[in-house]
């Protein structure tokens, strides 16, 4: 608390009136939690009990752990900025703050447990509010129905008027000159007010107060004013008491933002310190891994890149500069950057572009999203891993099935897919194997390129290995590997890198230049 | 607020701008079509199947569609127009058990038409079972929809074996009540889409039930209850579809399974002409009342143009394409600006 004085002292006269109301109104509610939380609400001097606590808590799903034991304290009059890279655990722990799912370990509201029994609905109750990434917005409700969706309380005669009020408001005082109606449909709204719909929404009152509030990405579809808008209103509501859980991988934001910044790396945290002990780069360098493990360097000496004409080369559609993708015959080329910057996108173009071209290149597609984009589900390994190979195993119109069972048989043993036959269904094999069937899929056809949108995700480790070196092999004779990743380590099996970053190319790394801090330098880089 | 606004305006006139030339064109063939007895002879049909129209637009809110509620339409026929005239007893079952029973002294559970309304009201309750079911399981809608259909048309076989039966004379009497100045269906098409309009886009559970189609999650995630939501969307779809059997036995006077099994396709055409999508929770209820009475024109309008009958059904195909592709081209222009 003490550290935030001075940065505040300007917006200490405006107190916000979503503190007054919550307080006056929230009292109800909040009575039979104890007077604990009265005197914690009371004085900012009482700051001693968090609004939320969490001890040790852990999350599986499945096989994979995105939660190693973390402990997190919210506080009243604080604003947690929350970074970290990508599958860092960051989202898994805010459904976790919000309700959403349980998880192991203990998890206590204003100092009572509540481990087990914290829900949606509770967490709500007490105050604590989530802002997901678009989510929490039904597109065919007008403005001031979807504040009703939020408030139980809003019913009755002249329901709409007071909604609408209500709403209308609350944007008026986070965002002044917003230009929404309460009457607009939301999904007729552009996405930038319909972010700022979802943000205002979450900080009106009606029965229950509004404590924490959890921001996701809450810039990610604003413009700079707006941004800076939401900022300055989040700073008075933390000035007021309130508390707000700030992520963003926009570290600027996050710097001149936060009072706590708590960093996470592989489920666990790894950082927790003022925001103004850190710098950009201190940041930056607390999200990467240890030091010790870059030293290792490339685990293949570089190879030079070849004069001769490249395979392919493309650009990005948003991208401005002269920068395009190329790559070269038996390159495994990586395209890394924070989920969701583009990179699927430029997959998709590319596997477009060559199959436009006809005869010559060819390229094979290995969906990241199995169930949704890989897998036939109701059809054989066989069937699943020969359908890109059908025009090479036809016997006249109809397909060869002694040639299909073949191909399958062989592929079933060069990259190790364990069942013992092969017309079993595909999903009596695990995931791990079913990518190793969609990687068949692949290599067996005649592609020149193989394009792999994170195709490793929720694979174990043996079958990776398996994997990398098959890519390794594959590479050298001849193919040419496009390589989407949020993985750090699988970039190391790549000869050149693409970094993206809001649908364009920020940095294009060869594999002597590669180090974690220089992708993760240009995957936060601002725009500032 | 700019240029948007123009499609927007437009897509929601155009089931308005639909109804206007069909009827236009009718009173330009026939002129004296343009008549309280005309009006009344043409749009007689159409309660019914506003009825039952705005009963599968309950259904399409929370992105199921209701295969069975043709069927469902003729099983409330067949109900009324046997149990809710002369109880159990009407029957032409239970009547076969008592070959020589004098009326007057029979028991008075043969004879109550209480046995018809609850029967009624068991038809609602399956409805409310139904959504529950769909959502608790995870069910497709259709394929539960439709085999109900086929258990609606075995019961009203069962109610009515042959097309017979009495509509009760005070249905009668509703249905045919001559006000003064403007036909009956008219007013009823009016009543039925303002309370529609009331229940779903101004109450404020209303607004949850058309969110729970936009977006279950969301919904969810505010605490409110799925479930609830579609058993109370399927309730409602029971409860209309139960009116448009009574308002339908009302104008034909007497039952037959297979009355109304046009209306299973007849309603999802009306929901859409209406404005409504099948998915997302877009939906307008008075458009829905208008895309009605449209289809129901549709038929007046070929009879008038001297259409064949067996010609019928394909023209009235055809006016459905052409008004959705005006709407298909009307959304394109909306996501252009």
């Amino acid at each position: 608390m003490a550290n935030e004085g001075s940065r505040d002292a300007k917006d200490d006269g405006s107190l916000p009136l979503s503190r007054v109301a919550g307080e006056g109104r929230g009292e109800g509610l909040l009575r039979d939690t104890g007077g604990a939380k009265r005197s914690g609400e009371a004085g900012l001097g009482m700051a001693d009990t968090p609004i939320i606590r969490l001890d040790g808590v852990q999350k599986s799903f499945g096989a994979v752990r995105a939660l190693r034991g973390v402990d997190l304290e919210c506080r009243a009059g604080e604003c947690l900025g929350l970074v970290g890279h990508n599958g860092a655990g960051k989202s898994t722990l805010m459904n976790l703050l919000a309700g959403v799912f349980g998880a192991e370990g203990r998890i206590a509201i204003d100092g009572v447990d509540v481990s087990g029994r914290h829900g949606v609905a509770e967490a709500q109750a007490r105050g604590i509010r989530c802002v997901f990434q678009e989510l929490s917005i039904c597109p065919n409700l007008s403005v001031a129905e979807n504040a009703r969706v939020f408030h139980a309380g809003l019913s009755g005669f002249g329901w709409r008027r007071r909604a609408g009020k209500l709403i209308r408001d609350k944007l008026d005082e986070i965002f002044p000159g917003h230009g929404i109606s309460a009457a607009d449909i939301v999904g007729d709204l552009p996405i930038a007010r319909r972010q700022m719909v979802e943000i205002a929404r979450a900080f009106t009152v009606t029965s229950a107060p509004v404590r924490l509030v959890i921001l996701d990405e809450p810039t990610s579809s604003l413009d700079a004013h707006v941004a800076e808008q939401l900022l300055a209103f989040v700073r008075r509501f933390v000035a007021g008491g309130g508390s707000v859980v700030l992520i963003s991988h926009l570290l600027g934001e996050i710097l001149s933002a936060a009072d706590r910044v708590v960093v996470m790396k592989d489920g666990q945290v790894v950082a927790e310190r003022p925001a103004a002990e850190f710098t950009r780069s201190t940041l930056v360098a607390a999200m990467g891994s240890v030091a010790a493990e870059e030293k290792e360097g490339p685990a293949e000496p570089a190879r030079a890149r070849s004069d001769a004409a490249p395979r392919l080369r493309a650009r990005p559609p948003r991208q401005e500069d002269g920068r395009e993708l190329v790559a070269h015959r038996g390159e495994v080329i990586g395209l890394a950057g924070l989920a969701g910057q583009g990179q699927t996108a430029m997959l998709v173009l590319i596997y477009g572009r060559l199959r436009g071209a006809g005869k010559g290149e060819n390229g094979a597609f290995v969906a990241g999203d199995r169930q949704q984009d890989g897998v036939f589900p109701l059809w054989s390994i066989a069937d699943n891993i020969t359908i890109t190979s059908l025009k090479r195993l036809r016997r006249g119109l109809m397909i060869d099935r002694a040639g299909t069972r073949a191909m399958a048989e062989g592929w079933r043993e060069r990259i190790g897919i364990r069942t013992p036959d092969v017309n079993n269904p595909i999903l009596s094999l695990s995931g791990g194997n079913q990518q190793k069937a969609l990687f068949a899929r692949a290599l067996g056809s005649d592609a020149g390129v193989v394009l792999m949108d994170d195709p490793m995700r929720g694979v174990d480790i043996g079958t990776k290995q398996e994997v990398y070196g098959m890519i390794r092999a594959e590479a050298e004779k001849g193919r040419t590997f496009l390589w989407y990743t949020t993985e750090m380590d699988e970039l190391r099996h790549c000869d050149h890198t693409y970094v993206f970053r809001d649908g364009r190319i920020v940095a294009d790394l060869a594999r002597s230049e590669l180090t974690e801090e220089k992708v993760l330098q240009s995957s936060f880089a601002d725009a500032s | 607020m700019n240029a948007a606004t123009l499609p927007r305006l437009a897509r929601s006139l155009l089931p308005a701008i639909s109804l206007a030339i069909i009827l236009g064109a009718i009173f330009w063939l026939q002129p004296r079509a343009a008549s309280y007895l005309g009006l009344n002879l043409m749009l007689s049909l159409a309660v019914p199947i506003a009825f039952a129209t705005v009963a599968q637009m309950c259904v399409i809110t929370v992105n199921d569609l209701d295969l069975s509620i043709g069927t469902f339409v003729g099983f409330v026929a067949c109900v009324a127009a046997t149990m809710l005239k002369g109880g159990l007893i009407a029957l032409p079952l239970v009547a076969g058990l008592y070959p020589e029973a004098d009326p007057a002294t029979l028991p008075f559970w043969l004879t109550t038409p209480l046995v018809g309304w609850l029967v009624l009201a068991l038809g609602i309750g399956v409805y409310a079972l139904l959504g529950a079911l769909i959502h608790a399981r995870d069910l497709p809608s259709i394929v539960v929809t439709l085999g109900m259909s086929f258990v609606w048309l075995g019961l009203s076989v069962l109610v009515l074996p042959t097309p017979g039966g009495k509509a009760p004379d005070w249905i009668r009497t509703v249905m045919t009540l001559k006000p003064p100045y403007v036909p009956l269906p008219i007013i009823a098409a009016v009543l039925i889409a303002l309370a529609a309009h009331l229940l779903l886009m101004r109450t404020s559970y209303g607004a949850i039930l058309r969110g729970a189609g936009g977006n279950p999650k969301a919904i969810e995630r505010a605490g409110w209850s799925l479930l609830k939501v579609k058993i109370a969307m399927f309730a409602l779809a029971g409860l209309f579809g139960t009116l448009a059997g009574l308002s339908l036995v009302g104008l034909t006077t007497s039952g037959d399974a297979n009355i109304a099994l046009r209306y299973t396709l007849l309603s999802i055409a009306g929901v859409i002409l209406g404005g409504g999508e099948f998915v997302g929770g877009r939906i307008s209820p008075v458009g829905a009342v208008i895309g009605a009475m449209t289809l129901t024109l549709a038929g007046s309008f070929l009879s008038f143009m001297r259409i064949s009958p067996d010609w019928q059904i394909g023209a009235q195909g055809a006016i459905l394409i052409i008004v959705l592709a005006l709407r298909a081209v009307i959304d394109r222009l909306e996501k252009r600006t």
